[in-house]
């Protein structure tokens, strides 16, 4: 079973060409994604585009029609289930059954024997100030307290790769820094975490690498901060004093106005340089015609790189 | 641990705990009792109202004259009594004929002889035992007379002599040629409820599992639980944990039931240690103002019954019995359990397991029609074939094995069992697989039959 993987340097998960058809359509078309070791990695894409599916492979919860997954360098395989721990969109939990009766049930179905589920456990709910909670029926929980207890049984056993699929849904603003402080914990553990969801802030603020799944299809790929260098596209915000007209009438044909104001922060303009001018130029033009306070590159975000990436895709086909 | 005994425990657990197992298994007795004590108790309840019928007899054939006045040749029995009424004519009991209390009126005709037709008359239908009572005695009544108009000599002691009652017992030949006294009755009835305790089995317990499966997939747990466990052995695991929660239950039920119904029994209604008939005939017999019918050989034979039952119970190989019942009873279980977690797998939620449960339950239900008739026909062709039959095998099998199946029958109808079980779940499991991620479509069989072909 545990046949080697092809796999380059230290990467926990490799996917290689996956296919996944579902009767007349096709869910994932050849996606490779490689997820190095130790990283938080985002698994991004519009709704429908065949992310739960490829989580699903991972978790061998269906299998591939081609194409494969290599864990650690071998061949995918159950053994390696108790090495992930997977939290996924849809979720839920025995309505009837109790709070702590259930979480123990679920880790022992990691692997976990019964005094190490207990221990780690009671750890858990007091960090999570869920102590009167083990007695109760699940449905007697909120859907926040619900989701508390999902999340630890998924990291109860302190998997090797966890897997969290939009893991903030529901969480109200307190809950979702403290299951943040948690996931950058488990990094710093050594953990490797997927992560997908369509909430571009927490991925900027969490993930070092990438993929954009779209159409079943990928369509970016990579480190974050490098995918953010390749998409800038050479705008600047300026704050200046002075007649906001100069600037109209002033730039040079290759500076473009896109936005002026006046707000809290002063007077303030977005330019962007076109063609082959740089930012050096852009500051002498300026410099005849204002006085700058501030200067800054606006680098794309991830929202705006997602909106594009899409876009322009769609349109191709 | 392995991971499907974990399953099979929190099933179990989770199951037993329930309150309404809880209530079932005090109340299922109860229910179990009620079934064969409340029928007992309306049957000694009709009897126990004393029922006058009235007799205007024109043709005076009916009537004796004795010390006491006119009485009637039709025999009373313990709760049905007939009463001559002369110079009264039938009209008098017209008109509120409720208010005179009585049950009837018989009016024999004076051409009785030649019309062999009399008249029964009430406000009530009248039962059909007190008929049966009253075409019989005049019956013989008649015949006798008959008879007599012959004159042949000494007819009553030559009538006496001829009385006969036939009964015809039923010798079963053991191999080594022992001969074993059975009653059909009792045998059909051990078939009869071992089949369809099977059955309820079946139903019950498939549609436990079907409702756990829609309920894994309702509260979204599933997806969690197959990335920990093979989706093969949630499925397994859920069929044998509340497999063992209905024999569990069964067990419990056969305990509390046996204690119930020999203990009410014992309370409330001894005299039924007799059965109805043989009460009949002793109020007959030791009823002194009844004319002394010759009925001597039939209550010897009556008398019998319950050496007659036990001996029939004997002869019926309890192990062979309790054997093929427990194979039958685990194995169509686990067959129909598949088949119910299948549907489970492919709906959302109760209501539309409708039309997909209606092809499942249909063999089943076919069965039980089939072991009726096998009741009567233990051997003919279509109680064979049904019972060799997979899918019918369990309920019909089990009304013709304590009439004595030949081996091989056995054999093959079992083994064909166990395979179609292997066959059904491995089906079962792929389809489940893919079933149980399934939201928002209203699927057919022709969906199911899709994911059937879906690489693992």
């Amino acid at each position: 079973m545990n046949r080697a993987c092809e796999s380059s340097g230290a990467n926990l998960i490799t996917a290689r060409a996956v296919v996944k058809d579902f009767s007349g359509h096709r869910a994932l078309n050849k996606v490779s994604m490689e997820v190095p070791e130790g990283s938080i990695y985002g698994l991004l894409g519009p709704n429908g585009a065949g992310k739960t599916t490829l989580l699903r492979i991972i978790n061998q919860i269906t299998a591939p029609d081609e194409g494969n997954i290599c864990f650690a360098g071998e061949q995918i395989a159950p053994e390696h289930r108790p090495l992930i721990g997977y939290l996924p969109e849809e979720r839920g939990l025995y309505k009837k059954m109790k709070v702590g009766e259930q979480a123990l049930y679920l880790a022992r179905l990691k692997g976990l024997s019964r005094q190490d589920a207990l221990k780690r456990l009671k750890v858990w709910f007091e960090k999570f100030e869920m102590g009167g909670w083990w007695d109760k029926k699940v449905e007697e929980l909120s859907k926040g307290m619900a989701q508390k207890v999902q999340f630890i049984t998924t990291v109860l056993h302190k998997p090797r790769l966890l897997i969290f699929d939009e893991p903030f849904s529901g969480f109200d603003p307190i809950n979702v820094n403290l299951l943040k402080e948690e996931i950058l914990q488990m990094k710093s553990d050594g953990a490797t975490i997927i992560f997908s969801t369509h909430n571009m802030a927490s991925v900027e603020e969490l993930c070092d690498h990438i993929t954009l799944i779209n159409e079943s299809e990928t369509i970016l790929e990579g480190d974050i901060l490098q995918i953010k260098e390749q998409y800038r596209d050479n705008k600047y915000l300026v704050t200046y004093d002075g007649d906001p007209e100069r600037l109209t009438g002033g730039l040079k044909p290759y500076f473009k106005l896109l936005k002026s104001e006046e707000n809290g922060m002063g007077k303030q303009a977005t330019l962007q340089v076109m063609g082959s001018g740089g930012s050096g130029e852009l500051i002498r033009n300026l410099v005849e015609l204002v006085e700058i306070r501030s200067f800054q590159e606006i680098l794309p975000s991830m929202n705006d790189i997602f909106i594009q990436v899409v876009k322009n895709a769609s349109g191709k086909k | 641990m392995s991971k499907t005994s974990l399953i099979i425990q929190r099933e179990y657990l989770t199951r037993i705990r329930k309150k309404s197992f809880i209530i079932m298994s005090i109340l299922g007795p109860f229910i179990f009792a009620a079934y064969v004590l409340i029928p007992m108790y309306f049957a000694t309840l009709e009897d126990k109202e004393e029922k006058t019928v009235v007799v205007i007899d024109d043709s005076k054939l009916f009537t004796e004259y004795g010390p006491g006045g006119a009485t009637c040749v039709i025999p009373d029995t313990e709760y049905l009594k007939f009463k001559i009424i002369e110079d009264v004519p039938l009209e008098t009991f017209k008109m509120g004929f409720d208010e005179t209390g009585y049950y009837a009126v018989l009016f024999i005709p004076s051409n009785i002889l030649a019309s062999e037709s009399s008249l029964i008359y009430s406000t009530k239908q009248t039962s059909l035992d007190v008929i049966g009572h009253i075409e019989s005695a005049m019956d013989s009544e008649l015949e006798h007379l008959k008879l007599s108009t012959h004159e042949i000599e000494d007819i009553e002691r030559i009538l006496e002599e001829v009385e006969t009652s036939i009964d015809v017992r039923n010798i079963k030949w053991t191999k080594d040629g022992e001969t074993q006294e059975t009653n059909t009755g009792v045998i059909m009835a051990v078939g009869y409820t071992g089949g369809l305790l099977i059955f309820f089995f079946i139903f019950f317990f498939g549609s436990q599992v079907m409702r756990g499966v829609i309920e894994e997939k309702v509260s979204r747990i599933i997806e969690v639980i197959v990335s920990s466990v093979r989706p093969f052995q949630l499925m397994m695991g859920k069929i044998i944990g509340v497999g063992l929660t209905g024999l569990t239950q069964f067990v419990i039920w056969i305990i509390f039931s046996a204690i119930l119904i020999t203990g009410l029994r014992a309370a409330f209604f001894p005299e039924l240690n007799r059965t109805p008939t043989e009460q009949v005939v002793a109020s007959d017999l030791f009823d002194p103002e009844a004319t002394p019918a010759p009925q001597g050989p039939v209550g010897e034979v009556e008398l019998d019954m319950a050496q007659e039952i036990f001996a029939s119970l004997q002869s019926i190989n309890a192990w062979v019995m309790i054997g093929s019942f427990l194979f039958y009873f685990i194995f169509g279980y686990l067959l129909y359990a598949a088949m119910f977690a299948v549907i489970g797998s492919a709906v959302d939620n109760e209501t539309d397991t409708q039309q997909l449960i209606f092809p499942v339950i249909l063999p089943l239900i076919l069965g039980i029609y089939v072991m009726i008739s096998a009741m009567n026909n233990p051997d003919a062709s279509l109680p064979f074939w049904f019972s060799i039959i997979p899918f019918t095998s369990p309920v019909v099998m089990m009304v013709r094995i304590p009439f004595g199946v030949p081996w091989w029958q056995v054999i093959l109808s079992g083994s064909l069992l166990v395979g179609t079980f292997l066959g059904m779940t491995w089906v079962a499991g792929k389809v489940y697989r893919t079933g149980i991620l399934m939201y928002g479509k209203k699927n057919s069989y022709k969906e199911i039959w899709k994911w059937l072909r879906y690489s693992s």
